[in-house]
């Protein structure tokens, strides 16, 4: 317990807290033109948007690939999902170089998105698809396990009393999931709000356009701007907890509705 | 009765394509690329890549991190899990959450927090400095900041495990006289090792693995302070592909391994928990 409790602090709480102790030391006019000067407001723009659009992406198609899994019978079913948690145990670098590969002009898909007149790496669109590579694993894993626990006696029911399979799932499946769905939801943005390993390959990193708020505060410590990137650190640690307390609220939600069924 | 409760085979068809299209296009193209581009110019130059001396003080840089900070983050996990499973007090969820920060912080932030505290302009840092301790754009920097990343790995494991356990079986160990470490070592290990295994592999993996944190503390001292996520930065920043793609492929190679132990810890504890419920049922 107390050694716990003593690790915990050195290794954690201690650092952390050094962030606001040197936040505090900056007077409010520093504070602001660092958070709110233009570059740091198109660094914002783009680094939620991004994870906002990646997590979207991965809502979607998380929640398909859960289905499918789930679900369907098909060859290469259980090797397909053992590997949807490469996103997290592949090194960022790698993930991040690869998919540049794959996406930059004369990569394998990016040579054919250029042929319609679409850049991919090197553009904002490189940045979305970097955050939904790295949160492509949360809704699947969270929608997974409640999808297998699903009686199918509801769905006879709801079949048995005339619902078309349309209405059985949007009406009786779906919404059991919602907890799910948003906690996977949180979860991947939360990732992509923070990932930088992976974004810095294949956005480019130009200022005002593509470039991440994880790289600006980056750059300003390169640059010895110490104030600066300790004032826009604490705005995304801020939103960073806010989010996980969010997530414990979504999980605690979640569970209770599969308490009560 | 099955028709009403499944799809059509079309519509089936249909969703298993759309998502192997989409997981295709994520995962399993880059990944072909990875090893694409490491081989590109042959075996021969993909060994030579790997054999060169500034690649392979990457490589021990690496191990030598995880050697420390694996080890250290088991430790506090086992201890964290144990008392947050096996005791009450107050103030647990306030815990449960700080363990979870880690988690949270980007790791840019990660790293930042380190430079703060002990880079040179700190007044810890000068004075570390003095007394000829280095920690910032050194190693000590670098183990500092994987350990922050990779905290939670084990408690995370852990927790569910135990407390999904209950506390039953060490009671009874105690009072039948064993003292807390034999009841540690030989009720609440055996129960909880594959939890245990699994929490470390992910440990290791991105201890390996870290890119962001690491990258802020480090200072890419060839030779000395690039651990081999930073190689491939650098090597990939050089233009020198064939080689990024080369350690690369190795980082790959430990990320499919570890994703294996997982796939075979899930099936050994499936196996094991079916097994006890037949024991069970046999005894009953």
């Amino acid at each position: 317990m107390g050694f716990t409790l003593t690790y915990l602090g050195l290794i954690v709480l201690i650092p952390l807290s050094t962030l606001f102790l040197k936040s505090a030391t900056l007077n409010w006019t520093e504070f602001f033109d660092a958070v709110f000067s233009a570059r740091t407001l198109a660094a914002y723009r783009l680094s939620f948007g991004g994870s906002l659009v990646g997590a979207l992406i991965n809502v979607v198609f998380g929640f398909l690939v859960a289905w499918v899994l789930v679900r369907y019978e098909f060859p290469g079913r259980r090797f397909i999902d053992a590997l949807v948690d490469i996103p997290f145990a592949l090194p960022t670098a790698v993930a991040g170089i690869a998919l540049t590969a794959v996406y930059s002009q004369n990569g394998w898909i990016g040579h054919f998105l250029a042929g319609y007149g679409i850049k991919a790496a090197f553009s904002p669109l490189g940045v979305v698809i970097a955050l939904t590579f790295v949160g492509l694993p949360f809704v699947v894993r969270t929608v997974q396990p409640v999808l297998e626990e699903l009686e199918k006696d509801v769905e006879e029911a709801a079949a048995s009393l005339g619902a078309n399979r349309w209405q059985t799932f949007s009406k009786v499946i779906f919404p059991t999931l919602i907890p799910a769905v948003l906690t996977g939801f949180a979860l991947a943005f939360s990732r992509a709000l923070g990932e930088y390993g992976s974004v810095v390959f294949i956005s480019g990193n130009m200022p005002y356009k593509t470039e991440i708020v994880p790289l600006l505060i980056m750059t300003k410590l390169e640059q010895y701007e110490y104030a600066q990137a300790t004032a826009i650190a604490v705005v995304m640690l801020t939103v960073s907890f806010g989010l996980l307390l969010l997530i414990n609220f979504l999980q605690a939600w979640s569970r209770k509705q599969q308490a009560m069924k | 009765m099955t028709k009403t409760i499944s799809e059509p085979f079309w519509v089936r068809a249909l969703l298993i394509g759309v998502a192997l299209v989409f997981l295709g296009l994520f995962l399993f193209v880059p990944m072909a690329a990875v090893l694409a581009g490491a081989l590109k110019k042959g075996v021969a130059v993909y060994l030579q890549s790997l054999a060169d001396p500034e690649t392979l003080a990457s490589i021990r840089l690496t191990l030598l991190v995880a050697a420390i900070v694996v080890p250290l983050n088991t430790l506090f996990g086992v201890a964290a899990s144990w008392a947050i499973t096996k005791f009450d007090f107050h103030g647990k969820n306030v815990l449960l959450t700080l363990i979870d920060l880690p988690f949270t912080v980007s790791p840019v932030i990660a790293g930042m927090i380190f430079v703060l505290l002990f880079g040179a302009q700190s007044v810890l840092g000068a004075w570390l400095i003095d007394h000829g301790i280095k920690i910032i754009f050194a190693v000590p920097g670098i183990v500092l900041a994987t350990t922050f990343v990779t905290f939670p790995f084990v408690a995370r494991e852990l927790i569910p495990l135990m407390q999904s356990q209950g506390i039953e079986e060490e009671e009874a160990a105690m009072t039948l006289g064993a003292n807390a470490w034999h009841t540690f070592f030989r009720v609440t290990l055996p129960n909880i090792k594959w939890g245990l295994l699994y929490g470390i592999i992910l440990c290791n993996a991105r201890a390996m693995g870290e890119f962001g944190a690491v990258s802020v503390v480090s200072g890419h001292i060839r030779g000395l302070t690039n651990t081999m996520p930073l190689q491939v930065e650098i090597l990939y920043n050089e233009y020198n592909f064939a080689a990024a793609f080369a350690v690369s492929s190795l980082l790959m190679m430990l990320a499919l391994v570890t994703l294996a132990v997982k796939q075979f810890i899930e099936w050994k504890s499936k196996s094991v928990s079916i097994r006890a419920v037949f024991e069970g049922s046999e005894s009953a």
